[in-house]
């Protein structure tokens, strides 16, 4: 029972509590030299030194006591934090479309503990209900929770079980599927369900939030309702990426889940279409598509899922100077499948032909996708291009790296011989490879520019 | 017959039950009886080079037309909130704001606009927030820790303003008395308001972000003078380190109000120091009108069993000729009346100076269900808008009884539903309690109602930011330099000689450093020194603008140069005007523009000779004749003197010449 009492000291910290007599909760007053302290002893993160002692003083801020300055600690009581998230029934509105929200462990919505800040994931109906009470007006919810993994450590075993369980719900006569992840790998799990979950007659929703839904400006609750009204009522039965247009609270964009990445590290309207227009636009009162060859909502049931995965797949991006060691080292380690992110139009330079063809002879294959993120593969235009597929590389269109990566992992799952996974690669299951790229495809707005600025300022950012 | 109830006679009626006195009459006694206490929470922003949390400049300011781009964001309460907290943090909500930032590149990057985490904390701010501290006294932290505090009127885009406790339990030496503090905090500034109509709420990020300090008193203060006095001598203290921002906004204080049995009421934001003592005078009161108000209402109905009732008004039934009700009507705004029961003499009970319980009721109805002024209309207005006919035609809709009040509101009908809430509740708040709220405060001494006051619980570790050790070398070392306290200068100015109507504007200004060298390393007279700084330069700064940033520490400067120079005193005051007007001009030319020559005392009793002889030649009475001459010949050197000689030593010289 120590460690409870103690939640999250240790060493010299650790120590002069349990000298002193005093527990995590308890209310103390601190005798230092200089001066003297009074509040609650919290838990300490664990990340943090052994030399401080965080008290919550009668103010609600947090300090830290220098555990060399403390010349008596007395505990006169004792409080432990005891919270409990409110939950309010979502109510049922007859009529309103059937909506299965599946958690994996992000937090879209949480509520957090005010004594030790510590967020509590609200997850159940009626817990998103006291969060967003705003759903209620737009679908009738349910909740899953199917793991409760970070978004980093999402990989092929969840993307397997949430096709299983995504198959289930469309069965069971679903209207719509929101996913809640988190948004580092969001574009992973996207590609990977529209691979393993074809001819969905419903939407299928995949959302997170770039600012934590502990704050009142976060982005969660916005994107919520916008994947709800997506998952609900939209005609686009697709696996689809719901975030921010814009940083403002304004609209979110569909994204197609094979054409989608995160371009910021933590703006909110990060997630971008790459090489392509998004599906479409929504907020709370309509959708406006802006393309108009998806695949539109059926009421028959008929969805194949295909859970498939080969774990021994890579993705290689290259810098000039490397050497063929980063490449022979996967083949020696038993990989399949090599997705390189190549240069320009899809180069690598010549010091890696000879790995290159005994990477192929091995019978590993490798696909070419560009660092650029925009723009087709071409091989053809220099020689480097035709030398590479000589020795085996083979072009991947217009594929997204990651995109490219989540497929050759699926393909490789259903079968080893390369002229199959070829053919799969190559077929685009939706559009994670076009046939052309649309001039507004690619539009990356350089700030300064006068007519940028311009617009800018006419529209909210 | 039954006399008319006329709310003037009224509102004078209970003002005098109040036992309203206004601030000159009032005496400790009388601040004793209601039982007024306040406290302080001072806002003083650091003098850095850039802003808290990330590296944009801090400092510079635009006008509101002048940004690049804007942002909306709508502000939610967090689920603990909404859970627990209903009343405030929903009404807050309720409002439905859309919040609009106008940014520019200059001063704003994605930090301030929450788009990207927070950079580590400005090391400058916090060395400068330490040494503020430790100069009030306080027990300095072993470790900073970084917390959010919420705010949702949108005046920080995250919802949440970072801040860290650097020290607590302080103390600050008044004139007579000892005022405690409770902390002092490092934060970022929020936002400037550009403006706040119906649903839209613009904000100006430049401000945003910049270092401010605030220092927190125990409700020590027992009359609205001493509070005044705690308030310059937090500032006096602040500016002595010479580690914060002077000017305009630079320095806010939030006052803390109460009276006994009232409740802590929060004056936000107050711009001058000089307008606390009325506005604290008053909030007293208020307080104490509310509780009277509180003890009407019990002693005539039942909390639990009133209710209001609503009727709609169509204004095609009744001939109004207020205009904003004929505004209504055209844009088909939905109007209603509200019976108010047993609430006749209440609507027009007295608040403060000038303001009425109703009037309450209005600026609620501007802050919480955003419809602007004019919004309503009572019965017991001072000046009538509706005619004594459709008041009757509306008191039968709503089967009012005498000792009933009614208001008439207007709005879209999205608004409505708040808006009518917005009375129920302050109604029946008013049987129950003081309603805890900000209010903002204005320069006739009055405040209206500006927020919900935030629940308590409002404060949580900023999971972005790591905690800040701070060791003791690195305190020893900070406090190695702290400014002398600021009663200890009191004395030092008055062992000076220097007159008293002059500390504050010393203090303020921070000079006693400067003062004090030129005393003591070029020994000049302690009150001329004085009264340069606070007579002769005070009016300078109100007379002239600099032509470009005057540098105070110059005029040691211009001590120096008379006392190497051998000048006269008496030059110092006209060389500082110049000097003030032009800082770049250097002293040889300030001498020459204002015509002045050197000249030596052999070369002076020459010319008393020449004017003596002069005088001889005009004179026309023979009377009295050393007394004349001597005057004239004074007039005559009155400007050569000044600088080369006293105009008492020159006098002395004349008198043995003649």
């Amino acid at each position: 029972m120590s460690e409870d009492i103690f939640q999250g000291y240790k060493g010299q910290g650790l120590e002069i509590l349990k000298k002193f007599n005093v527990r995590v909760w308890g209310q103390t007053e601190v005798e230092t030299t200089r001066g003297r302290f009074v509040g609650t002893v919290l838990p300490r993160s664990e990340n943090d030194d052994d030399m401080h002692i965080v008290v919550k003083i009668a103010t609600g801020y947090n300090v830290g006591i220098d555990i060399t300055t403390i010349k008596n600690m007395k505990e006169t009581g004792y409080k432990k934090a005891n919270y409990k998230i409110p939950e309010k029934e979502f109510p049922y509105t007859e009529g309103f479309p059937k909506v299965k929200l599946i958690g994996t462990g992000g937090t879209i919505a949480s509520r957090l503990d005010y004594r030790t800040g510590a967020v509590i994931p609200a997850f159940s109906p009626g817990e998103l209900y006291g969060a967003v009470p705003e759903l209620a007006d737009i679908c009738n919810l349910t909740t899953e929770k199917l793991f409760a993994v970070f978004s980093e450590n999402m990989g092929p075993e969840q993307y397997k079980k949430l096709a299983v369980a995504i198959g289930k719900e469309i069965e069971n006569g679903i209207d719509g599927i929101i996913i809640a992840h988190g948004t580092d790998t969001l574009s992973h799990t996207a590609a990977a369900l529209t691979f393993m979950v074809q001819n969905s007659p419903v939407p299928i929703v995949l959302v997170g939030s770039q600012r934590s839904s502990d704050r009142p400006s976060s982005d969660a609750a916005l994107n919520l309702m916008h994947a709800a009204k997506a998952a609900g009522h939209s005609d686009i039965a697709e696996v689809m990426v719901c975030m921010f247009g814009p940083t403002s609270d304004e609209y979110g964009l569909l994204h197609s889940g094979v054409r989608v990445r995160k371009m910021h590290s933590s703006y909110r309207s990060t997630f971008r279409t790459v090489g392509d227009t998004p599906i479409a636009m929504i907020n709370r009162n309509s959708i406006t598509p802006l393309k108009q060859n998806y695949n539109r909502r059926r009421k028959d049931r008929n969805v194949k899922i295909m859970p498939y995965f080969e774990e021994k797949v890579a993705i290689i991006y290259y810098y000039p100077n490397m050497q063929p060691d980063m490449i022979d080292s996967l083949v020696d380690n038993g990989y399949k499948g090599i997705i390189i992110a190549g240069t320009g139009l899809g180069h690598v330079n010549k010091l890696l032909y000879p790995a290159i063809e005994r990477a192929h002879k091995k019978g590993v294959v490798m696909y070419m996708t560009v660092q650029t993120l925009w723009g087709y593969v071409n091989m053809f235009v220099y020689d480097t291009g035709r030398d590479l597929m000589a020795k085996g590389i083979i072009p991947g269109e217009n594929l997204i790296p990651e995109t490219a990566y989540i497929k050759l992992g699926w393909a490789l799952g259903q079968t080893s011989d390369p002229e199959k996974v070829k053919e799969i690669m190559l077929t685009p299951i939706r559009d994670e490879i076009t046939k052309r790229e649309p001039y507004n495809g690619y539009l990356i707005y350089q700030g300064g520019v006068p007519e940028v600025e311009e617009f800018i300022s006419k529209f909210h950012k | 017959m039954k006399q008319k109830f006329d709310p003037k006679k009224n509102y004078e009626a209970t003002k005098n039950a109040v036992g309203y006195v206004p601030r000159k009459q009032a005496t400790q006694k009388t601040y004793d009886d209601l039982g007024f206490i306040s406290g302080l929470e001072t806002h003083q922003q650091l003098l850095t080079k850039e802003k808290l949390f990330c590296r944009c400049p801090a400092g510079c300011f635009h006008d509101s037309e002048d940004f690049d781009a804007e942002i909306i964001r709508h502000m939610r309460p967090t689920l603990s909130e909404l859970g627990e907290y209903d009343g405030t943090a929903l009404m807050e909500f309720k409002t439905k704001k859309e919040i609009v930032y106008r940014v520019k590149n200059r001063t704003t990057c994605t930090y301030e606009v929450d788009d990207t985490p927070p950079f580590p904390l400005n090391r400058e701010a916090l060395e400068k927030a330490i040494e503020v501290a430790l100069s009030g006294k306080m027990s300095i932290v072993g470790e900073v820790h970084i917390t959010r505090k919420q705010y949702l009127d949108g005046s920080i885009p995250t919802g949440f303003q970072r801040t860290a406790i650097i020290g607590v339990e302080g103390e600050l030496q008044l004139k007579n008395k000892k005022i405690r503090l409770i902390q002092m905090s490092l934060e970022e500034d929020s936002c400037r308001e550009v403006s706040d109509i119906k649903h839209r709420r613009i904000y100006k990020t430049d401000r945003l972000g910049m270092p401010l300090i605030e220092t927190v008193t125990y409700p020590d203060m027992v009359n609205p003078d001493e509070v005044k006095e705690a308030a310059n001598y937090i500032r006096f203290l602040n500016r002595s380190t010479g580690n914060v921002r002077t000017g305009i906004g630079s320095t806010r204080e939030d006052v803390n109000v109460s009276c006994k049995g009232g409740t802590r009421i929060e004056i936000k934001g107050v711009a001058h120091i000089k307008w606390i003592p009325e506005l604290t005078h008053n909030e007293c009161f208020r307080q104490w009108a509310l509780l009277k108000i509180k003890e009407q209402l019990n002693s005539k109905t039942d909390a639990n069993k009133w209710a209001i009732k609503v009727v709609d008004i169509d204004p095609n039934s009744f001939k109004f000729k207020y205009a904003p009700l004929n505004a209504a009507k055209t844009n088909k705004d939905r109007i209603v009346a509200i019976n108010l029961p047993y609430f006749k003499g209440i609507l027009s009970h007295f608040t403060q100076p000038g303001k009425m319980f109703a009037d309450d009721f209005s600026e609620r109805l501007k802050v919480i269900a955003c419809i602007e002024k004019p919004n309503m209309v009572h019965s017991e207005q001072f000046e009538q808008n509706i005619s004594e006919e459709d008041f009757t035609k509306i008191r039968s809709l709503l089967k009012a009884k005498d000792e009933d009040a009614q208001v008439i509101i207007w709005s879209p009908e999205a608004d409505l539903k708040t808006a009518i809430e917005v009375i129920e509740e302050r109604c029946k708040m008013a049987f129950t309690e003081i309603p805890k709220e900000t209010r903002k405060s204005f320069g006739n001494g009055t405040t209206i109602f500006e927020r919900v006051l935030p629940g308590a619980d409002r404060m949580y570790p900023d999971t972005d930011s790591a905690p800040i050790p701070l060791e003791n070398d690195y305190l020893d070392k900070l406090a190695q330099n702290m400014p002398v306290p600021v009663y200890e200068r009191f004395n030092q100015l008055k062992k000076w000689g220097i007159p008293e109507d002059t500390y504050t504007y010393i203090l303020k200004k921070n000079f006693v450093p400067i003062i004090e060298k030129i005393i003591n390393e070029l020994k000049f007279n302690p009150v001329l020194v004085g009264t340069t700084f606070c007579h002769k330069l005070k009016f300078i700064e109100g007379q002239s603008k600099p032509a470009s940033e005057f540098n105070f520490d110059k005029i040691y400067d211009l001590f120096k140069y008379v006392k190497d120079n051998d000048l006269d005193n008496a030059i110092i005051k006209k060389m500082l005007f110049i000097m003030y007007e032009h800082p770049k001009m250097d002293f040889d030319s300030i001498l020459t523009t204002i015509g002045f020559k050197k000249v030596d005392q052999k070369n002076l009793i020459t010319q008393i000779n020449f004017l003596k002889e002069k005088f001889k030649e005009i004179q026309v009475s023979g009377d009295d004749l050393d007394g004349i001459a001597t005057s004239w010949i004074m007039g005559q050197l009155r400007k050569t003197a000044i600088g080369n000689i006293s105009f008492k030593d020159l006098r002395n010289i004349i008198e043995k010449e003649l």
